[in-house]
């Protein structure tokens, strides 16, 4: 084009069809978070914990007497609990400002003109954090995994626990479902990102104390189900195939957790809307 | 500008695919065959009536909004956002029949806001991004190739005067910036049909003046089709071919400017002293319209075969003193008087 000519041209070029658009959000979302130098360091220190848990592989497999380190599936169980402080963390860093930005800023009326769905704006939304939540969480424990193998030279403890694989997976599949859409089913009720952040925080230091009372005054962890936390917990270990660690059924804990999924999905929809109905 | 079938090969090929557009030679449809024909309507409306609540803001609504350049208009809770939003899909009506560009609105909402460009009345960006980033990720979002996005990027954001500011966060803008980036992520894509809601918003006469001239040259020399929701009748009048008034949620009078201004009569400015309101009703049963301006006169519509002799008759008849009478001509502030029943 001519530098002088800076005229309004028509676009003859290609055009995907709808349906791509939740993959633009997605990529945008995450471009933005890792120019931030803090989050970076958030992520650098989620990491902490997969390089303990390497050296201790690396020495239970090179030194006979340090052959009480061996990892067990125990180990891979503590590691997923270790990285829910991060998931925490993380979820609040990414989370808090997603939808609740773009109301602030009036966004969602130009996203709700351009030819995608609001399930499409949800899922780009729940791409960026769950991506982020699965590099703190699934991915170290995969490596770890890999790195046992290696270190080994043998395949013989991923033989002995090949559920190993599918439950690492579908535990942190499930922890990070369930961060994403309750935080961002938050974001979405507020036009503001800190106050998004504390509502989470509240809502998990605030069901974990009540957590704590209730166990304190029955004396059995039967209540846990009041817990946020504390149902994941259950849940996971009982996908580990482990001794669930509360008196709470495990099914009451997944129907919690489900539950609690289902409600965040009914207020982004009620929330995510090009027009904001005031009745 | 030359077509670009005469240009010499472009030896980039980052390039994107961009065609001069010359609406008086070229098809506005050769990309979407679906594109309604000069004669046809880009936007149809048969009995809509949408609610907020209880609240009824469009009350079975007919309405044929014909291509080119289209005011919406109408005082503020008239129900012309509203109407804008139902077309987006935004809004679900309770009844009635709505087609975008010959689409069901209710079936192929995607394919609809493929080819619309949407400017809203409220500040709208994408929080965190300069504008150039903005407007691409708009494109991107519309469906064009990340490259093509930010190439279209440049060359909308310089269009609407904001060459030298593209580099800055929007949220640095002033308000008229921010209208100006509204329009640029409207058009990123090339849309087929615009809506723009009040889009002089908050802008000073300047900036008012060149958001005009802009969207005039869109409609009557790029051959874009747009909707001007306004209530600022100088905007519609200035930009627009053709007008559709809405008062109460209901659409009181639509057609060409030129039609609905005339010729129905004579326009008259006067100025009374005596019992005025008396003699509003005196002319208003010789079969005149009158109705006040913010000044200290009314306009008075003579009826055909009628002139200026009346008034004084009539006026010397009910002792009423002229103290200014002044020829004038028919405007749209007029016919929107007319059409809303304004005194």
């Amino acid at each position: 084009m001519p530098i002088h000519d800076q005229s309004y041209r028509r676009y003859a070029g290609p055009r995907d069809e709808p349906g791509h658009a939740w993959t633009v959000i997605a990529w945008a979302g995450i471009r933005s978070m890792i120019t931030k130098r803090m989050f970076i360091g958030l992520l650098i220190f989620a990491w902490i914990p997969f390089i303990v848990r390497a050296v201790q592989t690396y020495i239970a497999a090179n030194f006979p007497q340090a052959s009480m380190l061996q990892p067990t599936v125990e180990t891979y169980r503590e590691f997923i609990d270790q990285q829910g402080a991060f998931v925490f963390f993380v979820t609040i860093y990414v989370g808090a400002g997603l939808v609740a930005n773009d109301r602030r800023a009036n966004a969602l009326q130009i996203y709700l003109s351009k030819p995608l769905m609001r399930m499409e704006y949800i899922a780009g939304k729940l791409m960026v954090l769950g991506t982020f939540l699965l590099l703190v969480t699934w991915l170290p424990a995969m490596l770890l995994l890999l790195l046992q193998t290696a270190f080994a030279g043998s395949f013989a403890f991923v033989r002995g626990n090949l559920y190993l694989l599918p439950a690492l997976t579908l535990s942190t599949l499930l922890q990070v479902l369930v961060a994403s859409f309750t935080m961002l089913a938050l974001s979405s009720l507020s036009n503001s990102s800190r106050y998004v952040a504390v509502l989470y925080a509240g809502a998990v230091f605030f069901t974990e104390a009540m957590f704590g009372v209730l166990t304190a005054i029955t004396g059995s962890t039967a209540v846990s189900w009041v817990s946020f936390s504390a149902n994941l917990a259950q849940v996971v270990d009982v996908v580990f195939r482990l001794t669930p660690r509360y008196d709470t059924p495990w099914i009451v804990s997944l129907l919690v957790v489900v539950g609690l999924v289902v409600l965040s999905m009914s207020v982004l929809e009620r929330r995510v809307r090009g027009v904001e109905v005031v009745t | 500008m030359e077509p670009r079938n005469q240009s010499p090969p472009d030896p980039n090929p980052l390039t994107p695919r961009t065609e001069p557009r010359n609406p008086r030679t070229e098809p506005r449809n050769l990309r979407n065959p679906g594109t309604p024909e000069p004669s046809s309507a880009t936007v149809e409306l048969e009995n809509v009536s949408v609610s907020y609540g209880r609240n009824r803001a469009m009350r079975d609504v007919t309405a044929t909004f014909r291509p080119g350049a289209v005011g919406l208009l109408g005082p503020n809770g008239a129900g012309k956002s509203t109407m804008l939003k139902a077309l987006l899909g935004f809004l679900t009506p309770d009844q009635g029949l709505m087609r975008v560009l010959g689409l069901d609105v209710a079936k192929a909402p995607l394919r609809i806001r493929a080819r619309l460009g949407y400017m809203p009345e409220s500040d709208a960006h994408i929080p965190g991004m300069n504008a150039v980033s903005f407007v691409a990720y708009c494109g991107q979002l519309a469906g064009l190739p990340a490259v093509d996005a930010m190439q279209r990027a440049h060359e909308v954001l310089y269009y609407v005067g904001l060459g030298e500011a593209r580099y800055r966060n929007v949220e640095t803008y002033s308000s008229g910036m921010k209208q100006r980036i509204k329009l640029a992520q409207a058009l990123v894509h090339d849309p087929d049909l615009l809506f723009l809601d009040e889009p002089t918003n908050g802008m000073d006469p300047k900036g008012r003046q060149e958001m005009l001239e802009l969207i005039r040259d869109l409609a009557h020399n790029k051959g874009v089709n747009l909707i001007l929701s306004s209530h600022l009748l100088p905007d519609v009048e200035y930009t627009c071919d053709h007008v559709v008034v809405m008062d109460k949620g209901a659409v009181v009078a639509q057609g060409p400017i030129q039609d609905l201004k005339g010729p129905g009569g004579r326009v008259y400015e006067l100025r009374v002293k005596g019992d005025e309101v008396a003699f509003v009703t005196v002319l208003r049963g010789q079969g005149m319209e009158c109705h006040g301006t913010d000044e200290d006169v009314m306009r008075v519509f003579v009826p055909h075969g009628q002139d200026q002799r009346l008034l004084f008759e009539l006026a010397a008849r009910h002792g009423v003193q002229v103290r200014h009478l002044k020829p004038s001509m028919p405007t749209l502030e007029d016919v929107f008087a007319k059409a809303v029943g304004e005194d």
